[in-house]
């Protein structure tokens, strides 16, 4: 159908189809106005969109997904734009579906607890309207003041307070989305589970794959009486590893434990002023929150158990603004990195947190491989690393270093028994990393629970799940790992 | 073992025969009523993996629930959510199909919140791996999730990894007398305060508390709250009688209806007893009112009812799907189990 026609013709065609029901603002397709949506966060990939949507009500999703479904017209959905996974990469023969004008916080039902909000909402504005009540939604992924709970929904953002708050999908109750084919469909209610199948937790995490998120209802929690950082510092990676296994097997779980390497501190420090100590070669930050009686003893007892466990120096913020100016220079590890080099390129793999060290350790033999710097920030509690590297882009070559760096990393997460990506996605990044970390048989099964969405696999296609023939292909590509490639079976191409 | 229980599925589907995946069989009597043939799975048991500091336990379906609690419990570890066990067999792999929760689900999270990652084998015996692990994984669908109260519709569950936490320092327990509407008012609203309220149970004009967590918390708390001290051996009591339902709220022959609802939902008027769980969003309903009036009161408080056990298995187990999700429904049990030989009609006929 659509396909078959020349791409002038077809964005013609599918513009018009969409000013039907579209005031002109909401339908984009002239270069100018459509090149600002080219990438997302990861702006090594980028893609001019044939056509951008700009809806602002449910009603009009439906008949772009009517609209597009009957072309057989691709359809990416799109938040802020801050994923770093390319998971909202324009389709150049598609439809950009943004959901940005969908910012309305519908409702905030203090005695229950939850908030009904747009897509379009970001992140750290459903806690500030929260607050007045003394509550607060819990995930902060570090973009938290630009990225929206729709956004959030698709990539099951974390944070830095997972280890005891959990991801997305420990803090939602519904999410509210449209097929492919235009019907709404709710997962999830206000009640604590649903009949049938738990497709809310399906839907979380599926990178637009499944439905477009048009509302969803998060949890809300009471704001704890008090929270208090120890920040410790440490003269060598190991020891800060095993001091985040000795705070774990002391019985307590933190609301945030987070480690920084001394290249990560130096950079963010120039930019944050935290106070972090410079001299360190990892810091690690332990938050503990809770009730106040709680917080002084169990402070106590994690400066204790870090002193055991060889800690060099150690600060606990005093008061609120201390504990948020340490916490300022984490969330902004990335921008900071971003002001001492061109381009930086972040990484997202989850290890098993005792193989800590040997994972460190190798990145560090490949900063010499490649001849690029890799500062670390690691949220620890949770085994989930965000090498940074950095790189400029402008040189070709150091480009491709820094994807096969990167590509060596995941590919080190996944041979150590962890994951290609704790929290980001798979977007286009890391979708052949995905041939290293699943077989032949699991991939399947996620083109089939696709297919049970989106039959004409129209909705933000050729992201998060490789194709076999694409898999085989990285076989090739790729021989020294061979052996650890999961399809040796598939014949090449 | 796997591989023969790969072939029993292979040859379920050849000749077109429902397989009925059974552990302990403590939760036979959850879901429609079992058919098709005994695929046991006891025998595939063991704790493969179990590393403290990493809060990560991985072990086989056929491990009995209770020799994972001890193994957990000798490291001070535990599953946070609570899982009840209706028998001494229970399994791990039938806890997870069933994907109930206990007491401590609305402070803690549900059972699905805590499985990391699994091993299945789908309904065309091929053996699959999902998830993993560790605790932050978002390459690919999240399917493990999916497998906590499947019913063992969309695979034989082989193996699962499961977060565990610490178990608290201290535990109280305390009673305040008051009637449901008001308990439910105060459940709600101290819920919305950081308290450290680990699980609630509201039956017959008395409502229990549990606190969870250091000794100075708890006797903070228990000052804001008021109510009666129960002591340690009577509180364990309490709480392992609701979770295992073997309160005398739960003896009798009238059927019993969970009543999964918002918290905050208003009393919900019907003939029977109710006790009153997670806060106010479960309430179980021991009662011969018929199922068509149980689950339009539970609809109409913005929520479903099961009917979780009766000796009449006539009515259907679970609350009818939204034709949108009945369809989406179809279409993932074909995904996994294309012959649907697979516990068929155990959550939904046709499914």
């Amino acid at each position: 159908m659509g396909q078959a026609l020349p791409k002038v013709e077809l964005q013609k065609r599918v513009a018009g189809a969409l000013r039907e029901f579209l005031p002109a603002r909401a339908v984009l397709w002239q270069e100018e106005d459509t090149r600002p949506y080219e990438c997302d966060g990861l702006t090594a990939y980028r893609n001019v969109p044939m056509v951008v949507a700009l809806p602002e009500t449910e009603q009009q999703v439906q008949q772009i997904l009517r609209v597009c479904f009957s072309l057989g017209v691709p359809v990416v959905p799109r938040g802020a734009g801050t994923g770093l996974s390319g998971g909202a990469l324009p389709p150049g023969d598609g439809v950009l579906l943004s959901l940005a004008k969908f910012m309305r916080v519908l409702r905030i039902d203090p005695l229950a607890r939850v908030a009904v909000v747009q897509p379009g909402v970001r992140n750290a504005a459903i806690s500030d309207v929260a607050a007045p009540f003394g509550l607060y939604y819990a995930p902060d992924p570090s973009s938290q003041i630009a990225c929206t709970i729709g956004g959030n929904v698709a990539e099951n953002s974390g944070g830095v307070h997972c280890l005891k708050y959990g991801l997305t999908v420990h803090n939602l109750l519904r999410v509210r989305g449209y097929t492919i084919e235009g019907e709404p469909v709710d997962f999830g209610s206000e009640a604590l589970d649903s009949a049938g199948f738990d497709l809310l937790a399906l839907v979380i995490g599926s990178e637009g794959l499944l439905t477009v998120t048009t509302e969803v209802t998060v949890k809300l929690l009471p704001k704890p009486e008090a929270a208090r950082v120890v920040m410790a510092s440490f003269d060598d990676v190991q020891k800060a590893g095993d001091a985040v296994a000795a705070v774990i097997a002391a019985g307590i779980v933190p609301a945030g434990l987070e480690m920084m390497d001394q290249p990560a501190t130096r950079a963010v420090e120039e930019y944050a002023r935290s106070g972090y100590d410079l001299e360190a070669a990892v810091i690690l930050l332990c938050e503990c929150d809770g009730m106040r009686a709680e917080v002084e003893a169990e402070i106590g007892r994690v400066k204790e158990v870090l002193a055991r466990a060889g800690a060099t120096r150690m600060t606990v913020s005093r008061d609120e603004a201390e504990r948020l100016r340490f916490w300022a220079g984490r969330k902004a590890a990335f921008p900071a990195v971003g002001r001492i080099s061109p381009d930086y390129y972040c990484m997202d793999g989850t290890i098993p947190r005792k193989r800590l060290g040997e994972v460190l350790r190798f990145i560090a033999g490949m900063e010499k491989k490649y001849g690029l710097r890799c500062p670390n920030v690691f949220h620890a509690g949770d085994g989930n690393l965000h090498p940074l590297i950095l790189f400029d882009a402008n040189d070709p070559d150091q480009l491709r270093r820094t994807e096969a760096f990167s590509a060596e990393v995941l590919e080190k997460c996944v041979a150590v028994g962890g994951t290609i990506t704790g929290e980001h996605g798979v977007g286009v990044e890391k979708i052949d990393q995905m041939c290293v970390q699943f077989g032949a048989a699991e991939l399947e099964t996620f083109h089939a629970v696709k297919r049970a969405f989106d039959p004409k696999g129209l909705l933000n296609p050729g992201k998060a799940v490789p194709t076999l023939a694409r898999c085989a292909e990285f076989g090739r590509r790729h021989v020294h790992v061979a052996d650890r490639v999961q399809h040796a079976g598939l014949p090449r191409f | 073992m796997v591989s023969e229980f790969a072939k029993t599925i292979l040859e379920a589907k050849a000749s077109n025969r429902p397989l009925r995946i059974r552990g302990g069989g403590s939760k036979d009597f959850y879901g429609n009523e079992p058919r098709g043939e005994l695929l046991e799975t006891r025998g595939y048991a063991g704790i493969v993996d179990y590393e403290p500091t990493e809060l990560v336990v991985t072990a086989r379906c056929g491990t009995l629930l209770s020799d994972l609690e001890k193994n957990l419990r000798e490291e001070d570890q535990y599953l946070p959510f609570e899982p009840p066990h209706f028998g001494a067999g229970a399994t791990l792999g039938g806890c997870v199909a069933a994907g109930l929760s206990g007491p401590r689900r609305a402070s803690a999270g549900a059972l699905r919140d805590f499985v990391l990652g699994a091993r299945i084998i789908d309904g065309a015996g091929r053996e699959l791996g999902f998830g993993g692990r560790v605790m932050k994984n978002v390459a690919g669908y999240d399917v493990s999730r999916l497998l906590a109260g499947s019913l063992g519709t969309l695979g034989l569950i082989l193996e699962v990894s499961l977060k565990v936490l610490p178990k608290p320092a201290s535990e109280l327990t305390l009673g305040l007398e008051m009637p449901q509407a008001r308990a439910l008012g105060s459940l709600n609203r101290w819920a919305g305060q950081p308290l450290p309220i680990s699980a609630s149970a509201w039956q017959d004009g008395e409502l229990w508390l549990r606190l969870s967590g250091t000794t100075a918390a708890l006797a903070a708390a228990a000052e804001r709250i008021g109510g009666e001290r129960l002591d340690g051996g009577a509180a364990d009591a309490l709480w392992r009688d609701v979770r295992e339902q073997s309160a005398p709220f739960f003896a009798g022959e009238a059927p019993l209806w969970r009543l999964s609802v918002p918290s905050h939902a208003a009393q919900i008027e019907l003939p029977g007893t109710q006790l009153v769980e997670w806060g106010g969003a479960l309430r179980w309903l021991k009662s011969n009112a018929d199922a068509a009036t149980v689950r339009a009161a539970a609809a109409r408080a913005g929520g479903h009812a099961t009917l979780f056990r009766a000796k009449d298995r006539s009515t259907p187990a679970f609350a009818p799907l939204s034709p949108a999700l009945e369809r989406l429904h179809r279409e993932l049990k074909a995904a996994f189990d294309p012959a649907g030989i697979l516990n068929p009609g155990r959550l939904y006929g046709g499914l």
